[in-house]
């Protein structure tokens, strides 16, 4: 490995421990709550910039496994005494097995993956506007499904009783994992040929670069993390609904995405970071200006404006995002070694 | 008999109202190969215009007008504010600008006006019903066919017929062999989003005339539908928008009779499978326009 990459390794892995450290010193159960869930944030980030990243293709249907994951999680760890309850036309097969959340968290990604393998194949042939329509199109058919699909989702109601088990070490370190993966793909012999794709798809065809192929198995990779990150955040929050992983949510996960700069994982990790503390900074704000009753109503959507023209102010200035092309490591190497004396 | 024509009259109704998304999608996409995400919330500013001018005073039909132009603006506005700066750039910085500006709009709905439905005028014909052939049927629905129809005759008159209409299916085809020859970039691609936001407009008054009501998400729907109608009719060309609304329609109304109760929940999901295997026997869409797809 070359050495610029591991000082990108160093950096992003030192950000990761940070988020572990500082929740520890400060020792405030609502950092450590922000904490952990900026780095599921970071496992969904960092899993979009697998697939997108790589292919250069926007998926808006990242969210939609991330949901396939929670839910999955979810009907095979509540216990079984509670799932009469909170699932009372669940199958019988299903209803009697019940799986530790780690266990759950795994079969969780593991499930989403296998959706988007059965699914994806045949939309990875398309390119630029018509493959981002048809992932719009797929988020949307996993939205309905997971809406009306009462007897394991519970229909559009919260489903409830998932046991508390996504824990701030638990959460960093799957995040940590998933960073280290999205880098050795980048840099794989698939992980090239797909970045080949992304920057001339027709020279990377004709050179014998089977893109379909490549974008299937970039997308599987992308909807496992997805699953993962949405188990891990089931069990963070214990009951949700399927209104969580729908527009609102994605457009967080892409603003914090195109913000850092999709092309590379720095760019994923820290655009996680500056947009997840902005936020939590807006929505204090929200709550200090409703709690003020200086309006009549109710003040929402400022976060989501904020945000919106955030991402369309790097669009305008930096359309790459903040690192549009290169990782933290080699851009701190190359202005040392210039700095230095021939 | 009646069944069939029913049947007739939903599809063609829905798919009217389907194939102007459409096409108010595909104007713009036509000549910039660049989606507007913000297209659904044109559909929805036109229908606060109708929301805010209600109680006025005025004719229907004048309020009307002021809803269409509002979208008209709105289209326009998108144009400066997401696409200008940065269509020249990158695909995905304009995907990312236009996705944000509709989220501005959005929630500006639900800062300044309200999260819950609010009710919008609408004249007494869109609830009656005609009697036809020994069926009952809205007369809302005849409205939109008759609607659709004009407007579509309209737009084809413009596209085939005027000095305008013919530069812009230039620009569609070679951009920059068009503007060699002189034909002004800018004002093109801004009368393509104001017809878009025209278009947007219509849609709205015969959508939001079904539902009775507008919310900051009600821009979606028709946004999804376009997004799929395009797709399956072939993103270049304007004849496959329209062949491909009727198509939805065909297949949504399809699905509405043969479903049962249960498995009718799922409609958009069937919907959409049916997409992902059209696009998977025909991934340029029916229709294929213009082989020249060059990005300027």
């Amino acid at each position: 490995m070359k050495p610029a990459n591991i000082l990108t390794l160093v950096i992003l892995l030192g950000l990761v421990g940070l988020l572990v450290l500082v929740p520890q010193l400060v020792g405030s159960r609502v950092v450590e709550r922000i904490a952990t869930a900026l780095a599921i944030s970071l496992v969904l980030v960092v899993g979009l910039q697998t697939f997108t990243g790589n292919s250069g293709i926007l998926s808006f249907a990242h969210i939609g496994f991330m949901g396939i994951g929670a839910y999955a999680s979810a009907v095979l760890t509540i216990p079984v005494q509670m799932r009469g309850m909170a699932l009372p036309d669940l199958y019988g097969v299903l209803a009697q097995i019940q799986v530790t959340p780690m266990v759950g968290i795994l079969l969780g990604g593991v499930v989403a993956a296998v959706v988007a393998a059965l699914v994806a194949y045949p939309l990875m042939r398309l390119s630029d506007a018509p493959a981002v329509i048809t992932s719009f199109a797929l988020l949307v058919v996993i939205y309905t499904v997971l809406q009306h699909w009462s007897a394991v989702t519970n229909g559009p109601r919260t489903l409830f009783g998932l046991p508390k088990a996504t824990t701030l070490p638990l959460t960093a370190g799957i995040a940590a994992v998933v960073i280290v993966v999205a880098l050795a793909f980048k840099e794989s012999r698939t992980g090239l040929l797909l970045r080949a794709s992304r920057d001339d798809e027709r020279a990377a065809a004709a050179m014998g670069a089977g893109i379909p192929a490549l974008r299937w198995q970039a997308f599987i990779l992308s909807a496992l993390i997805a699953g993962i990150g949405g188990a891990l955040w089931g069990h963070f929050v214990t009951s949700f609904s399927p209104k969580a992983f729908y527009l609102k949510e994605t457009f967080v996960i892409l603003g914090m995405l195109v913000i850092g700069g999709m092309n590379t994982v720095s760019g994923a990790v820290i655009g996680t970071f500056l947009i997840a503390l902005l936020f939590e900074g807006l929505r204090a704000l929200e709550t200090a200006l409703n709690a003020s009753g200086a309006f009549a109503d109710q003040v929402v959507g400022v976060t989501e404006i904020v945000l919106a023209l955030a991402m369309m102010a790097v669009m305008f200035l930096r359309p790459g995002g903040l690192f549009a092309a290169t990782e933290i490591g080699p851009l701190i190497l190359r202005r040392f070694t210039r700095r230095a004396p021939p | 008999m009646q069944t069939l024509l029913q049947f007739t009259i939903d599809v063609l109704s829905l798919g009217g109202a389907y194939a102007l998304m459409a096409l108010g999608l595909v104007i713009v996409y036509g000549i910039l190969k660049l989606v507007n995400f913000a297209y659904g919330e044109l559909i929805m500013v036109a229908g606060y215009g109708l929301f805010l001018v209600n109680g006025s005073g005025l004719p229907w039909l004048v309020m009307a007008a002021v809803a269409v132009l509002i979208a008209v603006v709105t289209g326009v506005l998108t144009e400066y504010a997401a696409f200008r700066p940065v269509r020249a750039k990158s695909v995905t910085a304009v995907l990312i600008t236009s996705f944000a500006f509709s989220t501005i709009l959005q929630n500006a709905a639900l800062l300044f006006i309200s999260p819950r439905p609010r009710n919008v005028p609408l004249p007494d014909l869109f609830s009656q019903t005609v009697s036809f052939g020994g069926i009952l049927i809205p007369a809302r629905n005849l409205i939109t066919i008759v609607a659709s129809i004009g407007l579509l005759l309209l737009f084809a008159f413009l596209m085939k017929r005027t000095v305008l209409g013919i530069a812009m299916r230039a620009a569609a085809t070679q951009f920059r062999m068009a503007r060699m020859l002189g034909v002004p970039a800018n004002l093109i691609i801004s009368t393509a989003f104001a017809i878009s936001g025209f278009f947007a407009g219509v849609v709205s008054l015969l959508w939001i005339g079904r539902i009775g009501s507008v919310t900051p998400g009600v821009g979606l729907e028709p946004l999804l539908v376009a997004f799929i109608a395009t797709v399956i009719g072939g993103m270049r060309s304007l004849q496959g928008a329209v062949l491909g609304g009727f198509l939805l329609a065909f297949i949504n109304t399809a699905l509405n009779y043969l479903l049962t109760q249960d498995l009718l929940q799922f409609r958009d999901a069937f919907t959409f499978t049916l997409v992902i295997l059209i696009l998977l026997w025909r991934p340029e869409g029916l229709i294929r326009g213009p082989a020249t797809g060059q990005r300027t």
